[in-house]
């Protein structure tokens, strides 16, 4: 889609350089709330990184503060080694946004305002630039008509459009998949990869944590103003993630049996299964033993079934940790 | 700079102003012919000529200066506002554009269209009553002046309001009762000792006493001063802008 070198995603998401750094950043608003912390965090050039949090985490505010609409009240944030508040044009030029609230100007066309948002960023009218957006966001049949008669998905990917008129290499999507529906967001995440794939790097704000594990290279946390986490995605998973073994049992059982004690196993509330919870680095998963002694005891089951913790559990795990 | 950002804001609150011409153009244009038919042709005939100018004439530049301010006032301030109101505003922030820019490309919106209604205004005028026009090119720095003044103070307002009500409020409560009791409709000559010196605060005496002077050569205040106060209203506003931006005052937190 954008006029970028084409980049292979493991060339892109395995290198280092970091694209922006923020370092030390606080924000307390005029109400005295203080929404970020000293936030330290670096996105690599060309990932996907997924910023995850509850509402109100300080999400919207990190974003917000990178892409100039709120002032930072401590620290530096620099943008492809340029620094956002001396060097905000340089840093600007590079980011596209597309924002949590469905905003846009009701009484314009949807051509119209995609090229109002190239023509802010001082680039020359390009017709056939702002037709392909409009073609890969399915928005070309729609594009004189006027952005009130639109449907929220629509609005939506308008949005996205004006954000990438400018052929940014940064795209911050703060909440793409809110309140969207299935299709549209299966076309949203399409579309992140198609991006991600000629090299924009791509920051995502979201608390569906499926989006993240669907997309993102790399995950942090963000809670409270802190970022408490930031790890690549499938290490976390790795690290953080629990394996059940689901054991479906022949007869339903009152206790768990003395001999399987040492196991650690649940019992279901209705006594039909037997989980054993296991860490899938460790050198002895003990499935073995557990199997064995399971047999020894005459237990006999007729299905079973593993289970790997999803980002969502690990999410709500490292949230009830801080509490 | 970064004329693009300019050219693409003004552009898109002039196409604005063309999606609802016919509103913008000819409610303006028909208050302003009933004031000439009322006050030029009916009454005004009953009414004696002042400083050698007929009357339905010397209300001319006081008409078309009420015009100028409340369009000037009211477009900058719908101009800014609406994408605040809207939220649209995260775009003109979040882009490598700076304050100057910024107002360059709203207030210059704001300024042509008071110009150009200014001028089928007065070529409506034409119409009703006899015309003439000693200075052009004072007029026209007037014209210019002002309306870049009140736009200026039209984004200001735009700026300050937090609902559509108040955007009406300043123009309404302020810049209208001003301009009537600003020398449109008389000379100040003709006020008491003391209400002439009361009119003096009134900073709408001296632009319609300068524009006046521009069209007859007669004014209430020297053209000099009338100037001068246009130009300290001009940076006042100037100041208060750049304030604003500097703070982020209602634009940015």
């Amino acid at each position: 889609m954008l006029e970028t070198r084409p980049v292979h995603r493991e060339e892109a998401g395995a290198t280092a350089d970091p694209v922006i750094s923020i370092s030390g950043v606080e924000k307390t608003y005029a109400t005295g709330f203080q929404a970020l912390k000293r936030v330290d965090l670096t996105i690599r050039r060309g990932e996907i990184f997924a910023l995850l949090g509850p509402n109100g985490a300080g999400k919207t505010t990190l974003i917000s503060i990178v892409c100039g609409i709120v002032n930072a009240s401590a620290g530096k944030v620099v943008v492809d080694g340029y620094d956002i508040a001396s060097d905000y044009r340089e840093a600007r030029s590079r980011i596209g946004l597309v924002p949590q609230e469905l905003t846009t100007d009701a009484f314009e066309t949807v051509w119209n305002t995609v090229s109002f948002s190239r023509g802010l960023f001082g680039k020359p009218k390009n017709p056939a630039f702002i037709e392909r957006v409009l073609r890969d966001l399915s928005l070309w049949d729609k594009r004189a008509s006027r952005l009130m008669t639109l449907s929220g998905g629509m609005k939506r990917r308008v949005l996205i459009a004006k954000a990438l008129a400018h052929e940014p290499s940064i795209l911050f999507l703060d909440e793409p998949t809110a309140g969207v529906d299935v299709e549209l967001r299966q076309d949203m995440w399409r579309l992140v990869r198609m991006l991600s794939e000629t090299g924009v790097t791509i920051i995502l704000t979201t608390h569906y944590i499926e989006e993240a594990e669907e997309m993102a290279d790399r995950v942090g946390i963000i809670e409270g103003g802190e970022i408490i986490l930031v790890e690549d995605k499938t290490a976390l998973m790795r690290q953080l993630g629990r394996k059940q073994l689901v054991l479906h049992l022949h007869a339903p059982l009152q206790t768990v049996p003395p001999v399987l004690e040492k196991h650690r196993l649940e019992l279901s509330p209705k006594g039909t299964e037997l989980i054993y919870s296991y860490d899938t680095n460790a050198e002895r998963t003990g499935i073995t033993a557990l199997l064995r002694d399971l047999a020894e005891a005459g237990i006999r089951f007729r299905d079973l079934q593993t289970k790997q913790s999803t980002l969502e559990e690990i999410f709500v795990g490292l949230l009830r940790e801080r509490a | 700079m970064n004329w693009g950002a300019v050219r693409t804001i003004y552009a898109s609150e002039m196409g604005r102003w063309r999606r609802t011409l016919l509103q913008s153009v000819i409610s303006p244009v028909i208050s302003t012919s009933l004031y000439f038919i009322v006050f030029g042709a009916a009454i005004g005939s009953a009414i004696r000529a002042i400083d050698g100018v007929p009357y339905g004439a010397f209300i001319v530049p006081g008409l078309l200066m009420l015009s100028l301010l409340t369009q000037s006032i009211s477009t900058a301030a719908f101009g800014i506002y609406f994408p605040r109101f809207s939220g649209t505003i995260y775009e003109i922030l979040s882009a490598p554009v700076s304050p100057v820019e910024i107002v360059l490309g709203y207030v210059g919106a704001a300024a042509t269209k008071a110009i150009v209604l200014a001028c089928i205004i007065l070529a409506t005028a034409t119409l009703f009553v006899p015309l003439r026009i000693d200075h052009p090119f004072v007029m026209a720095l007037f014209l210019l002046l002002t309306a870049t003044t009140f736009s200026l103070f039209g984004f200001v307002i735009g700026v300050w309001a937090d609902g559509f009500e108040k955007l009406q409020l300043v123009p309404l409560l302020i810049v209208t009762p001003l301009t009537f009791l600003g020398g449109t409709f008389y000379s100040i000559d003709m006020l008491p000792p003391f209400w002439r010196v009361v009119s003096l605060f009134n900073p709408v005496v001296y632009l319609v006493s300068g524009f006046r002077w521009s069209f007859y050569g007669k004014a209430d205040v020297s053209v000099f001063v009338s100037l001068g106060m246009t130009l300290l209203f001009l940076f006042v506003c100037l100041a208060i802008v750049t304030w604003m931006f500097r703070t982020g005052y209602r634009l940015k937190q």
